[in-house]
């Protein structure tokens, strides 16, 4: 064998940063980190509340400060990215046949936005808005 | 057919995504953005009002599946992302994503259970 074979050279780490789609990807994928931490709030949040008033009132205004805010904005940016990526895809995950024929899946992943709306709506009326 | 934990683990990623892809958004409003932007007054998250609401069996259902579902979601598919980000130490990294979970469940449950 004296002919050399080609090898690519890709960046394991970087590799991502080659195609708009693939940034695509990895933000989505990343969307787990910012709902990770989220959930980290809560359970700190639910701490706090056991520890009575006082403690309960420092979570509020901690909830308040800037980093806080911010944190907010960037977790509800990529949770908001998770609900659309995962919503388009469900065609695939769980068609849906009718007789003969495949559900189209307009239908599908309009199913699931009118089932998100009316979460989130039923959520903010029961919480006050 | 061998046994493998993979169904369980997949299982818990897509209700986690479901769960998180229908309620997160919404969430992070209502606690993280709501009252600073003015869109909530203050009293919406008072005291007595979230204690109630987290003693209430209900709530207790709802915080339970709003930190137990999301977790493992999140842990999983950051076990997964990590690989993409050219980490290879799976076994350190599963370690590390489940056991954050985990404690958070864990965490949850006893707080649930105190309260």
């Amino acid at each position: 064998m004296s002919r050399k074979p080609y090898s690519r050279t890709v960046s394991t780490t970087g590799w991502w940063l080659d195609q708009p789609r693939y940034i695509r990807y990895m933000a989505r994928e990343v969307s787990c980190v910012l709902i990770g931490a989220y959930t980290g709030v809560i359970v700190i949040g639910l701490m706090r509340l056991s520890d009575g008033p006082a403690a309960w009132a420092g979570f509020l205004e901690a909830l308040q400060s800037p980093l806080s805010i911010y944190f907010h904005l960037l977790a509800l940016a990529f949770a908001l990215y998770h609900t659309t990526t995962w919503f388009n895809v469900t065609p695939k995950a769980m068609p849906v046949q009718v007789g003969e024929t495949q559900l189209p899946g307009i239908f599908i992943i309009g199913a699931h936005y009118a089932g998100w709306v009316v979460v989130s709506a039923v959520a903010l009326y029961l919480v006050g808005v | 057919m061998a046994r493998s934990h993979k169904p369980v683990i997949w299982s818990l990623f897509a209700a986690g995504g479901t769960f998180s892809a229908f309620v997160t958004p919404v969430m992070i409003l209502i606690t993280g953005l709501a009252i600073g932007f003015g869109l909530l007054p203050a009293e919406a998250l008072a005291y007595e009002r979230v204690l109630a609401f987290v003693q209430h069996p209900i709530g207790k259902a709802f915080i339970f599946l709003a930190v137990f579902l999301p977790a493992w979601h999140a842990a999983h598919r950051l076990r997964i992302t990590a690989h993409d980000f050219g980490i290879r130490a799976d076994t350190v990294v599963m370690g590390i994503c489940y056991s954050l979970a985990a404690l958070a469940t864990v965490m949850t449950v006893f707080v649930l259970l105190s309260i």
